[in-house]
């Protein structure tokens, strides 16, 4: 019965969708495709490897300075927002619970390159952390250090990243059927044991989705490593931006930008070998 | 078989450990909320900061000097202001106009293809973008529309697309399909239908969607930075260029600017946002 309304309401659904597809067809997917042919093809249409040759030649610090700034981040990530979603959900202090409820999502909104600014103060020499360390008495004003660097990257990324990757698996771990961990308790099993055993197990794919979607971010965001990352080695979306803005040179910028394609792939990849893996033991 | 005195020692093993996870509990949120609240303070800090010199723990002169030149009608600031609201609103109309009708037809389980019209409208999260921005530039170079007011609508647009699909594909299947064919048994015709009952019922999702096109559009950095640039200045541009030139008081009443609707939105949609709703998102 509703599938014949329906389709009496929309006669031909496609012309309704036609304009959006045709926009992320245009302005998104054509672009994506052009990058590619680009990255490996010389000016008059031949392919060739000699702009990845060069990528890597000039820059093969860069991707894997990159490579390692995301993977310690996610994994940074993947431990604080475990935590913090395990404790909203299995922690009996319901006060504390509330608090931190509030307090993880605060960064959910603030755009990057806000974030970038305030860690830009933050971080440096000068910045209200070490000064804060110095007042305590844990520092003299001559041992302080810059965090602007990678480590200053990976703190930015992981500060911004925190909530989202929270919320989602905090949803995940509420979505859960009570009655398991309801059962669990009542069986003698402790909370960390409650925790591996039975919640982690089942909200692995959402970590997976909300971690794929942090490195896709991290690898895209380009005022974090230009605001934070001072000097060499910096991160590739940095040097892809100095080659188009200095050199004109779209040729290599698309085979750096393959690479950081071929990066997230190869993680994607991972996570889904992964997730399968485990469906076959299964 | 549990002795009295047995019982009561496990009690207050249990007590004493409770007490410890709940201390370790406290600790924990208080670095938590020091680690938030940190940068936090360090950008206020510096919207009402004069002068601070390396050796200072804390400004040497605070004051409102820098609010002043800021909120001077013929700052750079007040005319990005108003470049970014505009991009912004635009923005909103452009992805709602587009957007509406193609969630409506997506909310219907018989449309053909529809996942894979739903995974289309994921791809731009979905891959890096700052290479097809690109290329975008590139391409717009070609057309005269880079650096121009159309041109960052558009790719502040294809950005925001999947946002305002996915919550109004969400927003117009939770309409009630009965009332729909009500209106439509009553002899109402299809367009005077759809106005009248079935965006009503949708309006609320609608709004949050125009909500986060909204956000996205005024935070937007590298798609302006490669196509808007050096015509169109937004916040977040000016922003880059006073904090690479060392102006931190500038940057960062900048930023307190960009943060007042990102807070705003946050407290109305922290009611209606639930991380139990997130998880139905998509389904």
């Amino acid at each position: 019965m509703r599938q014949t309304t329906s389709r009496h309401l929309l006669k031909n659904p496609l012309w309704l969708i036609a304009p959006a597809a045709l926009m992320v067809g245009i302005f998104f997917l054509y672009p994506l495709c052009f990058s590619l042919y680009s990255a490996i093809t010389l000016d008059d249409g031949s392919v060739t490897l000699s702009h990845l040759n060069k990528a890597f030649a000039l820059y093969s610090n860069d991707i894997f300075f990159t490579i390692i700034i995301v993977l310690i981040s996610v994994a940074i990530l993947a431990v604080l927002s475990i935590t913090i979603a395990a404790l909203i959900t299995l922690s009996p202090f319901r006060s504390l619970t509330k608090t931190l409820a509030f307090l993880y999502r605060l960064p959910l909104f603030i755009p990057f390159i806000v974030t970038a600014q305030m860690m830009r103060t933050f971080l440096a020499k000068n910045g209200l952390m070490n000064n804060a360390f110095v007042a305590s008495g844990l520092l003299t004003p001559m041992d302080t250090v810059s965090f602007l660097g990678w480590s200053g990257i990976i703190i930015t990324f992981v500060w911004k990243q925190l909530a989202f990757s929270t919320l989602l698996i905090s949803g995940a771990m509420a979505a859960l059927d009570d009655s398991q961990i309801r059962a669990a308790r009542n069986l003698g099993a402790s909370r960390l044991r409650i925790l591996f055993q039975i919640i982690l197990p089942q909200i692995i794919p959402t970590l997976g989705v909300a971690m794929v979607l942090s490195i896709v971010t991290m690898m895209s965001v380009l005022s974090v490593p230009l605001m934070i990352g001072t000097g060499s080695p910096t991160m590739m979306t940095a040097d892809m931006a100095f080659r188009i803005n200095s050199y004109g040179d779209y040729h290599v910028a698309n085979a750096l930008g393959l690479v950081s394609y071929c990066i997230c792939a190869g993680l994607a990849w991972f996570y889904l070998r992964q997730n399968l893996k485990e469906k076959g033991a299964n | 078989m549990i002795y009295p005195q047995h019982k009561a020692l496990l009690d207050k093993f249990n007590i004493r450990s409770l007490r410890f996870s709940f201390w370790l509990q406290c600790v924990f949120i208080l670095l938590l909320a020091l680690a938030l609240f940190g940068p936090i303070m360090n950008l206020l800090i510096w919207t009402v900061t004069e002068s601070w010199y390396f050796p200072h723990a804390l400004p040497s002169q605070w004051g409102f000097k820098y609010w002043q030149q800021v909120f001077n009608p013929y700052s750079d600031v007040s005319g990005s202001l108003f470049t970014s609201l505009l991009i912004a609103v635009l923005t909103v109309v452009v992805c709602m106009i587009v957007s509406i009708p193609a969630g409506y037809a997506l909310s219907k389980r018989s449309m053909p293809l529809r996942i894979f019209w739903m995974l289309l409208f994921l791809i731009p999260q979905a891959f890096p973008n700052l290479t097809v921005y690109m290329n975008i530039a590139r391409l717009f170079y070609e057309f005269g529309l880079n650096g121009t007011l159309p041109g960052v609508i558009i790719v502040h647009s294809v950005h925001g697309l999947m946002f305002s699909i996915w919550i109004s594909v969400a927003a117009f299947s939770s309409t009630d399909p009965m009332l729909e064919r009500a209106s439509r048994n009553l002899g109402a015709g299809p367009f005077y239908t759809f106005f009248h009952i079935v965006l009503p019922q949708a309006a609320p999702g609608l709004i949050a969607s125009c909500i986060f096109v909204f956000l996205e559009s005024l935070d937007e950095f590298t798609g302006t930075f490669f196509v808007g640039s050096p015509n169109i200045s937004t916040l977040p541009l000016l922003l880059y260029t006073a904090s690479m030139e060392g102006n931190y008081q500038i940057a960062s009443i900048t930023a307190l600017i960009l943060l007042v609707p990102s807070i705003l939105f946050m407290v109305i949609i922290h009611k209606f946002m639930k991380p139990e709703m997130l998880s139905k998102l998509g389904k």
